[in-house]
C-alpha cells in the first residue's frame, strides 16, 4: 500500500500523469504570467479587454476565498464586501499619501498586501460572533457588520467621507491581477487538500462532531476567516486601483450579493466551481451591457433559470481533478482497483 | 489509580435537575455500564464527560487531570472518544475522510507547512492516510474507503463511528447506545465485537444502553440512573434483583396486586 501511495507511475492515463509532473503547475502558472505580461506591454489586447480580464481576476480572487467559508465550511457570511473595503482603502491610503508617489509601482504590492493584513485583522473580529452563532445568525452578524464598515467611511473625513477617495494612479496590471489570483487559488486549494481543510470540511458537517474528533474548531474558524478576508482585502487592493476611484457606496450588500451569486452560480465547495462562475459572471455582465436597463432584468433571470436546471451550481460540491492533489487520485485509484480485484462492488 | 473519577457531578438546565450528584470511577480497562430509562440523563453525563457540556457542579477527573471546563476538542486529545446515540458522521465525506479527520490532533505539520505543501507536510499526509486505511481494513471497511458515509448500511456507519473514534487514539471510549436498531443476532456479534476491540486497542470502556441482554452479558459493574439520580450501583446479577431498578423500568408495584 505505501508503495503505491508513493509510486508516481501507478497511475494509468497521460492525462493523470501529466497533472502528476510537479512542473504542470507552475508551467501553467508561469505561461499564464508570462501571457498577461505580454498582452499588457505589447498591448495585443485592447484595453477594454484588459480591464475585463481585470475584473475577471479580481472576482476570482474574491468568490474562491468566500467559498472557503460559505462553501467548505458551510458558514453564510456576507461581510465579503466589508473586507474588500478595507482593503481597498488601506491599500489607496498608502499608495496616496503614504508611500512616495514617483516609485509607486514599486510599493505596489506592498500596499495590497498591507490591505490584506488589514481586512484579516477585521476578519479575526469577526471570527468570533462565529464561535457562537451559525448559518443564519452569522449572516445577520456578518449583515450588520458590512453596515458599520459602511458608515464608519462615510462618516471619516479623513478618508473622503461619502464622497469617496480620488487619486490613485492606475497600478493594478493585468500581470499583478493574475499573480494574486493564481496566488489565491493556491494558497486555498493548498489548505482545503489539507489536516486544516479536513477539518473546515468537518464543521460544515457536523461541527459537534468535529469538536470531539479532537478539531479545534475555535482555531479552524479563525484561520479560515482570516486567510478568507485576507484575500477579500487584496481584491479590494486591487480594485481600488483598476478604477482609480472608490466611495463607500460600491461596498455595500450589492457587492457581496454579487460575490453570493459567483460562488453559488459556480458551486459551492469547489474551487473549479468559483473560477468558472467568476468568469461566467464577469463576461456575461460585460455581454448584457447593450442591453442597460434590462441588464439587470435578464442577469437575475439567467440566475433563476440556472438554479431550475442546477440547484447546486455548476459544479456544484465537485471539484475538477485538476485541483486534487496527486496523492488523493492515488489514494482513489487505490481503491478502485481494490475494489475490481474483490469482484463484489460495495453498495 | 483510577483511570476516571466522577465525583459530585450536577448538571440542570434552566432549572430542571438532568443529573444529580453522579459518581463513577473506573479502574484501567474496566467495562462499564450506565443504563436507565429513557430521559434518565445517561447521554447527559456523556456530554459533560467530553465537554460539550459544562457541568454545574462536580468534579472529572482523567488520570488525575480535571476535565471540567475544558473544550471537546481538548478533552479528546487527552484520550477519550464516543460515539453518538443518533450517528453522527460527516455524511457528505468519504469513509476515508471521516477518519482522517479524527487524526487531525496528531498530524505534525505547522499551518505554514500546510499552505505551501511543503516540509513534512508529505510524509505526514502519507502517514495519516496510511494510518487511516489501516484502521479501515481492521474494521473490514476499506472496500468503501472513497464512498460517502451517508451511502454506508447502517450496520457499517456504526462501525465507522466506533472506526473513527478509535482513531483520535483513545485510552477511555465511550459508547452511547451502541445497539440502537439492532436485532437480537446483530446484538450478539456485537457483544463480541465491543470485547473484540477492547483487548485490541486495551481500551477501558464505558457503555449506555437501553438493552438489557447486552448491558448483562459484558458489563463488568452497572450504575443506574433515573431521573438524574443514581439508584443503584453494583455488579449485573446484583442490579438484575434490584427492587428500584424493577420499579424504574417496569413501573411501582399497585397495591394489592400479585407480586
Amino acid at each position: 500500500m505505501n508503495s503505491i501511495l508513493r509510486d508516481h507511475s501507478a497511475l494509468p492515463d497521460r492525462w493523470h500523469r501529466l497533472i502528476a509532473n510537479p512542473f504542470f503547475w507552475p508551467a501553467v502558472a508561469g505561461a499564464g504570467l508570462l501571457f498577461c505580461i505580454a498582452a499588457s506591454v505589447l498591448g495585443f489586447l485592447d484595453l477594454y479587454l484588459q480591464l475585463i480580464l481585470i475584473y475577471v481576476g479580481i472576482n476570482i480572487i474574491l468568490t474562491v476565498s468566500l467559498n472557503l467559508i460559505n462553501g467548505y465550511m458551510g458558514e453564510f457570511s456576507v461581510g465579503h464586501a466589508g473586507f474588500m473595503a478595507t482593503g481597498a482603502y488601506v491599500a489607496s491610503l498608502l499608495t496616496i499619501r503614504i508611500f512616495p508617489s514617483g516609485i509607486s509601482d514599486l510599493f505596489f504590492p506592498l500596499a495590497i498586501f498591507a490591505g490584506g493584513v488589514a481586512a484579516a485583522i477585521i476578519g479575526l473580529l469577526v471570527a468570533i460572533p462565529s464561535f457562537k452563532t451559525r448559518g443564519d445568525y452569522l449572516a445577520i452578524v456578518t449583515l450588520a457588520f458590512c453596515m458599520i464598515v459602511k458608515s464608519v467611511l462615510e462618516n471619516i473625513d479623513a478618508v473622503g467621507g461619502p464622497r469617496g477617495l480620488l487619486g490613485m494612479e492606475k497600478l493594478t496590471t493585468l500581470p499583478w491581477v493574475f499573480f494574486w489570483a493564481a496566488l489565491t487559488v493556491w494558497v486555498i486549494r493548498n489548505l482545503v487538500f489539507s489536516n486544516f481543510g479536513r477539518g473546515v470540511l468537518s464543521i460544515r458537517e457536523d461541527e459537534i462532531a468535529s469538536d470531539l474528533m479532537s478539531v479545534n474548531t475555535r482555531q479552524v474558524k479563525v484561520i479560515a476567516f482570516v486567510v478568507s478576508s485576507f484575500f477579500a482585502g487584496v481584491a479590494g487592493g486591487l480594485y481600488a486601483h483598476a478604477l482609480q476611484f472608490i466611495n463607500p457606496k460600491m461596498f455595500d450588500i450589492i457587492k457581496s450579493t454579487d460575490i453570493l451569486i459567483m460562488v453559488y452560480l459556480g458551486g459551492i465547495a469547489s474551487i473549479a466551481g468559483s473560477i468558472i462562475g467568476a468568469i461566467i459572471f464577469t463576461i456575461l455582465l460585460e455581454i448584457l451591457r447593450p442591453l442597460g436597463v434590462w441588464r439587470m432584468v435578464i442577469m437575475p433571470l439567467l440566475l433563476v433559470l440556472l438554479m431550475i436546471c442546477r440547484p447546486s451550481g455548476i459544479m456544484g460540491l465537485r471539484e475538477s481533478r485538476l485541483f486534487f492533489p496527486l496523492r488523493d487520485l492515488v489514494t482513489e485509484r487505490l481503491w478502485r482497483k481494490r475494489k475490481k480485484e474483490n469482484g463484489d462492488a460495495p453498495a | 489509580m483510577p483511570l476516571l473519577e466522577i465525583q459530585g457531578l450536577t448538571h440542570r438546565f434552566a432549572g430542571l435537575c438532568a443529573v444529580s450528584n453522579f459518581t463513577l470511577s473506573v479502574e484501567p480497562h474496566e467495562l462499564v455500564g450506565i443504563i436507565g430509562p429513557n430521559g434518565a440523563g445517561k447521554t447527559t453525563v456523556f456530554n459533560l464527560i467530553t465537554g460539550v457540556y459544562r457541568a454545574s457542579e462536580g468534579s472529572i477527573r482523567f488520570e488525575g487531570r480535571e476535565l471540567v471546563g475544558k473544550r471537546p476538542s481538548a478533552v479528546t486529545g487527552l484520550g477519550i472518544a464516543r460515539t453518538f446515540q443518533n450517528i453522527r458522521l460527516f455524511r457528505e465525506l468519504s469513509v476515508l475522510d471521516n477518519v482522517r479527520i479524527a487524526h487531525y490532533g496528531q498530524v505534525r505539520y505547522s499551518p505554514l507547512e500546510a499552505l505551501l505543501h511543503m516540509g513534512r507536510f508529505r510524509s505526514e499526509e502519507r502517514r495519516i492516510t496510511n494510518r487511516a486505511l489501516d484502521l479501515l481494513s481492521v474494521f473490514k471497511l476499506e472496500d468503501y474507503a472513497a464512498e460517502k458515509a451517508k451511502n454506508l448500511p447502517y450496520g457499517l456507519q456504526r462501525r465507522l463511528e466506533i472506526a473513527r473514534a478509535l482513531a483520535t487514539g483513545p485510552r477511555l471510549l465511550l459508547l452511547d447506545e451502541p445497539a440502537a436498531g439492532m436485532n437480537p443476532n446483530e446484538i450478539i456479534m456485537l457483544m463480541e465485537f465491543i470485547g473484540w476491540i477492547r483487548e485490541t486497542f486495551s481500551l477501558t470502556i464505558i457503555l449506555i444502553e437501553h438493552q438489557m441482554r447486552l448491558v448483562m452479558g459484558i458489563c463488568e459493574r452497572l450504575t443506574v440512573l433515573d431521573f438524574g439520580e443514581t439508584i443503584a450501583a453494583g455488579i449485573p446479577s446484583e442490579i438484575r434483583n434490584n427492587r428500584k431498578v424493577l420499579e424504574a423500568y417496569l413501573g411501582e408495584e399497585v397495591d394489592g396486586d400479585a407480586p
